[in-house]
């Protein structure tokens, strides 16, 4: 693979870039800071002895008029890439939303139109150069409208219902969208929230995605157990959704 | 309300931060941590509110030389993960602690030592330089060549000079991924100090376990181990891999750790190896952090939590005073089935690193009503024969004894003053021990 990470400097992204570099897949990183960009391409060379050269491009989720650049940048150092993957997001409480009506409008910008944005720029360019990977993690947070998520579930719900229709359309053409729902995960995003059941760590999550990407998987959850927790989620009535707090 | 613990899990209120970014995170904190692996309240905060930065998220390595083996890596970079990382190329750390699941930070602010202190002294002795956060939230290169007194402070200086945000230092090259190790079984204290002054001189890495609820005849019984890195020749072909680890399913109740039941853990470990002398190869993992099989062990003490009395007894002082010190061990009811012993070098130059020239014993001990006593009475003998205790290990040394065994303590402080002068950086341990303020 020839892949651009967005996020690849933080939480999952690092860890599925640093998964397929050690598998001597080529790796590009996309992200808003030059100096975490800059150490984390180091890293990446420094692990991973094969990767003689990580290179990297300032691209921040909040300004699409820089995604066309950074995938060209991306372009020419891979050689055009054949995966494009995205784990750049915001997140915020639920609470810090309702009192914040800006952050509200930047969370759902960065989350939902600007990360659409960002994949209709690498889905046409993964489809001129003959196909391959568009990998997008959403959340389970986007499968049912819940009190504490509320807002940013939303935004992620937006992700996964394109993402889900990108598949229907492309699959043919050579399209590989991969639509990922992690529940929670032991990341600096998560870091001031209390850990619930079934949390999971960024490396095996990692490994999930990798190996759905090479399944050509349309959909995964992970940490597995996931999927069974959201499909119960899913089938609650709506008197017991307004009671509960999850 | 939110409550931190070190590996003793005795909580203390507070909470961590952490991020990647450790470098903003250090902004206006007074203490890093990193695993957490310090027994007692070295990583807890001395206040609640305190700003607490977990290093953990911050573990990119920033430069490795093949040539020379020169690693330079963020605090939070995991042992665990620079062993795997390296070992199959030929590439070990010059000094590792007994668990493998501690950070750089740490190491360097506990200024560890592992099996082969007499021969390579602690991991400040290969540390060429630190990138520290000072209070003043200023950020300094610091190492031999400059500003040297912050180095050395550092170097055991349990994160009261500054938050270490990044650690250069050389691995070693190994001929192997096999370790040769040598296991002995000796009868009592005296046969064991005698096998381990022998050892020391043919093995790079010598350690031992004892059994310290046995008394009087068969007092220290136990086994010596001894190992260097297996030859080429000697080395089986294949990688050794990493071992599998179990997780300690549940807490287990308080009682399930006693006097009787140690007593027969020690008496299978001792028995169980049933022939006198082995050897063998043996991955370095089982080898250097043989506790680390079970994950999470320290659950086994029960909700009391525990803590761990480490203490080096002065080569000076002889063997007589390691006789006396397993004597008190014993009659103070310190019952544990791990006691483990080792060989330490010369001091280093860490301003309040814990190694001297002697011998080191290091128990589990519960929490119970009687610990402070416990703890009170090991400490006088100790101090009697000019020794110290371990403080990243400790929680209940009381700040007279501390002061009391510890003659370089003004020189630690005046380093304080100087590059902390309004005293913002200190820990639940700093508040016991050094009488900072809350
Ligand atoms: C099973 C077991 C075996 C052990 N065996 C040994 C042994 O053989 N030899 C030995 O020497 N030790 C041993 N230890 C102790 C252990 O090596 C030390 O406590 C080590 O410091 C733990 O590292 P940590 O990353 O968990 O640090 P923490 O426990 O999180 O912190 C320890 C101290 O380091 C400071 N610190 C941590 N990170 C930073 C940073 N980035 N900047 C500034 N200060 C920082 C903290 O403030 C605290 O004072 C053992 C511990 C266990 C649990
Ligand atoms: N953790 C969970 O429990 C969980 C659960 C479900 C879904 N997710 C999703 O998983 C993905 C990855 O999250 P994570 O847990 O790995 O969190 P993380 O460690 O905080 O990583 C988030 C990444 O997004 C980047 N980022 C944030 N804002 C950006 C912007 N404006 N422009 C460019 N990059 C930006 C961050 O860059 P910097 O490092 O430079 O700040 C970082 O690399 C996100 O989409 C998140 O919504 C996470």
């Amino acid at each position: 693979m020839k892949a651009v990470v967005f996020g690849g400097t933080a939480g999952i992204g690092r860890a599925v870039a640093q998964r397929l570099a050690a598998r001597g897949d080529l790796v590009f990183l996309l992200g808003y800071d030059e100096a975490s960009l800059a150490r984390s391409a180091a890293d990446l060379m420094a692990r991973h002895p094969q990767q003689a050269r990580v290179q990297w491009a300032l691209c921040d989720m909040e300004s699409p008029s820089g995604f066309a650049a950074a995938l060209d940048a991306a372009d020419v150092a891979l050689g055009n890439f054949d995966a494009a993957i995205v784990t750049a997001a915001m997140f915020a409480t639920q609470a810090e939303l309702e009192a914040d009506v800006e952050l509200t409008r930047r969370l759902t910008t960065v989350n939902f139109a600007n990360t659409v944005t960002f994949c209709e720029h690498a889905r046409k360019r993964l489809l001129t150069h003959g196909g391959g990977w568009l990998t997008v993690v959403s959340s389970v947070a986007g499968d049912r409208g819940r009190k504490p998520v509320a807002i940013y579930g939303a935004s992620k719900s937006g992700v996964s219902t394109y993402l889900e229709a990108l598949d229907h359309k492309f699959r043919a053409a050579g399209l590989w969208v991969l639509c990922v729902k992690p529940g929670f995960v032991k990341t600096a995003m998560t870091a001031n929230l209390k850990v619930p059941p079934f949390a999971g760590q960024p490396d095996a999550v990692a490994r999930d995605i990798v190996s759905a990407m090479d399944r050509k998987r349309p959909l995964i959850y992970t940490p597995g157990i996931w999927r069974l927790v959201m499909l119960v989620i899913k089938h609650l009535p709506r008197f017991v959704m307004r009671k509960i707090e999850f | 309300m939110d409550t931190l613990t070190g590996w003793g899990r005795l909580p203390e209120p507070g909470r961590e931060l952490l991020d990647e970014d450790f470098e903003t995170l250090t902004r206006g904190a007074v203490l890093s941590r990193g695993l957490g692996r310090s027994y007692g309240d070295s990583s807890l905060p001395a206040n609640a509110s305190d700003r607490v930065a977990n290093s953990r998220f911050a573990n990119r390595i920033i430069a490795f030389d093949q040539s020379t083996g020169v690693l330079r890596a963020e605090a939070g970079l995991t042992l665990v993960n620079l062993v795997r990382l390296m070992l199959p190329r030929g590439w070990f750390p010059p000094v590792v602690p007994g668990t493998k699941f501690v950070t750089l930070g740490g190491m360097v602010a506990s200024d560890v030592h592992g099996k082969n202190h007499h021969r390579e002294g602690c991991f400040g002795a290969h540390v060429r330089a630190l990138r520290v956060r000072l209070a003043d939230d200023r950020i300094v290169e610091c190492s031999r060549e400059s500003d040297a007194d912050l180095f050395d402070g550092c170097l055991g200086g349990m994160g009261l000079l500054g938050h270490i945000l990044e650690v250069e230092f050389a691995m070693h090259r190994i001929p192997s991924p096999w370790i040769w190790m040598e296991r002995e079984r000796v009868s009592d204290i005296q046969a064991f100090l005698e096998s381990i002054a022998t050892a020391a001189p043919q093995w790079p890495m010598t350690m031992g376990w004892i059994d310290c609820v046995k008394r009087g005849k068969g007092m220290g019984r136990g086994l010596l181990m001894a190992g260097r890195w297996a030859t080429t020749e000697e080395a089986p072909t294949r990688h050794p891999g990493s071992p599998h680890e179990i997780t300690m399913p549940m807490e287990l109740p308080n009682w399930a750790l006693n006097r009787t039941t140690t007593g027969f853990f020690n008496a299978g470990i001792f028995w169980g190896h049933v022939r006198n002398r082995a050897s063998a190869t043996m991955a370095p993992e089982r080898f250097f952090f043989p506790l680390d099989a079970i994950l999470e062990w320290n659950r086994a003490y029960g909700p009391r939590g525990f803590t761990q009395y480490q203490c080096v007894v002065p080569r000076a002082a002889g063997p007589p005073a390691v006789y006396e010190f397993m004597k008190r061990l014993t009659t103070l009811g310190a019952a544990s089935p791990l006691c483990v012993i080792k060989d330490c070098g010369p001091e280093g130059r860490g301003v309040l690193s814990f190694p001297l020239e002697g011998t080191s014993i290091a128990v589990d001990m519960p929490v119970s009503a009687d610990i402070q006593r416990v703890v009170n009475g090991l400490n006088e003998f100790i101090i009697s024969v000019g020794g110290r205790v371990y403080l990243t290990k400790d929680r209940f040394t009381t700040a007279e004894h501390f002061r009391a065994m510890e003659p370089r303590l003004p020189q630690f402080q005046a380093l304080r003053a100087k590059w902390d002068p309004t005293g913002r950086l200190r820990s639940a341990q700093s508040r016991r021990l050094f009488g900072d303020k809350a």
